[in-house]
């Protein structure tokens, strides 16, 4: 798989920053993530993950910055982008009221997808939520609905995937599930960015970790010979905070 | 092109299929209508050459109160469900989102207007089945649902969203209220049909002039 990495980064993140108000959130971020890697990035609550996330996925705006994204300005190129991203964050996007198969349907008209009862049968079954689908998302449990928050951002098969804490109320089955996510349906690997509190799932799903901590990247590197015990010093190290 | 009206489909056929599970919106709002005729019919004394002055007005009260209740739902349940973000996801532009979401509140405003317009007619005693009455009702309805849509997207970011959308909202709409209301009268007392279609142009004006500036400011007004 390390074959495939290509030396070009799929997402190009140069000089950014971001408040909301008078609270600096994001502070002259510089992040290069290449084609097929998975980068997971670490940090406390309130250091700028989620904040992160929702600026590539164009749900927030840089106050300053150059974003590239497989080529693509992030400004000038919002559609092309929204066409090659999935995105996964705390809130499922899902209509409570809707079948899990029409909030499917939906998003998948939505993108402009042919072949839709294929691609939410085969996105279903990779989530182990095939038999679920004719029932409202509203009477599913918070495990089944990120199951198929995580369905619905694979629906366009993108070959870059962000994912905000997709941990949360899944069980370990479904966590195990994660590792099918790392190619996209012809076998390329995908780009993708990983926010978690969850060190053990962070390390072994990634090529690459970082720790975000008073709004900037304060530490990236690789995960080879990185164990779960020598991370979490150097976690504390630089947060100040156990994980 | 296919596929920018197919989206803009898919919107409408979304909000269609979740009203009719839920009936969160339509059905209080034809209460609510239906009250207000109501309530006007016993507060007048609606002899044929009142109500021929007065009933234009509370028809156009009727529907634009219940409007803009309905109104303020369209991004207010995207918004607490989250699924506002899932939305802004789409690869499409926001014009698309802009007509699909008019196109809702267009749907629902009509169905509530072709529901309570048998109403109206049986307390005042006024004939419905009027082609201009018709044709004044859809224009106007146009109108009021492309700047409803957009200020409920303004509004749904402002933290008194039910009170700031009337406050934005009906200052702009006043132009095309006005001219339904004096369209709706003429063709009750049976006016020259150029005093009619004079007051229907005009609304067909604001029409235009209000759907092309929506959707172009659609995208500003999506912003947080």
């Amino acid at each position: 798989m390390e074959n495939t990495i290509i030396n070009k980064p799929a997402i190009s993140i140069q000089g950014l920053f971001k408040s909301f108000g008078r609270n600096l959130v994001l502070r002259d971020i510089n992040l290069d993530i290449y084609h097929g890697e998975r980068i997971t990035i670490f940090g406390p609550n309130g250091a700028g993950k989620s904040t992160l996330i929702k600026i590539l996925a164009m749900l927030t705006k840089p106050d300053f910055g150059q974003i590239n994204i497989l080529g693509y300005n992030l400004e000038s190129k919002p559609q092309n982008i929204r066409q090659l991203i999935g995105v996964v964050t705390h809130k499922t996007f899902l209509y409570e009221d809707l079948t899990g198969y029409e909030n499917l349907a939906f998003y998948a008209k939505m993108f402009g997808l042919n072949n839709i009862r294929e691609r939410i049968d085969a996105v279903t079954s990779k989530m182990g939520i095939q038999f679920r689908v004719d029932r409202k998302i509203g009477t599913l449990s918070h495990g089944m609905k990120k199951r198929f928050s995580i369905a619905r951002s694979l629906l366009h098969d993108p070959l870059i995937l962000l994912l905000d804490e997709p941990d949360g109320g899944l069980d370990q089955h479904a966590l195990a599930m994660l590792d099918t996510l790392v190619v996209n349906s012809e076998g390329i690997p995908r780009t993708i960015l990983l926010t978690t509190h969850n060190l053990d799932i962070g390390i072994n799903f990634s090529n690459k970790i970082g720790i975000i901590s008073n709004n900037s990247i304060i530490y990236l590197n690789t995960t080879k010979n990185m164990d779960l015990n020598t991370f979490k010093q150097i976690y504390i190290e630089h947060t100040g905070f156990e994980v | 092109m296919k596929s920018y009206f197919n989206s803009i489909l898919t919107l409408l056929w979304k909000d269609i299929l979740l009203e009719l599970r839920t009936k969160e919106n339509i059905a209080p709002i034809i209460v609510f209508a239906g009250l207000v005729l109501l309530i006007f019919n016993f507060a007048i004394d609606p002899t044929p050459v009142l109500v021929a002055i007065v009933a234009p007005g509370i028809l156009w009260t009727a529907f634009t109160f219940s409007g803009v209740l309905g109104m303020s739902r369209t991004f207010v349940l995207e918004k607490d469900n989250g699924t506002f973000e899932g939305m802004m996801l789409c690869p499409v532009s926001r014009e698309v989102i802009f007509f699909g979401k008019m196109l809702a509140n267009l749907s629902f405003m009509l169905l509530i207007e072709i529901l309570i317009f048998p109403f109206f007619g049986i307390l005042f005693n006024i004939s419905i089945l009027i082609p201009n009455l018709i044709l004044v009702t859809f224009l106007t309805t146009l109108g009021f649902s492309s700047i409803g849509t957009i200020f409920s997207a303004i509004s749904v970011h402002t933290r008194a969203k039910e009170i700031m959308l009337p406050i934005l909202f009906f200052p702009i709409v006043v132009p095309i209220i006005l001219a339904a209301v004096q369209s709706t009268s003429l063709i009750i007392q049976n006016g020259t049909q150029e005093s009619i279609y004079t007051w229907i142009q005009l609304i067909a004006i604001f029409d235009i002039i209000f759907i092309v500036l929506s959707a172009y400011l659609f995208q500003f007004a999506l912003e947080e």
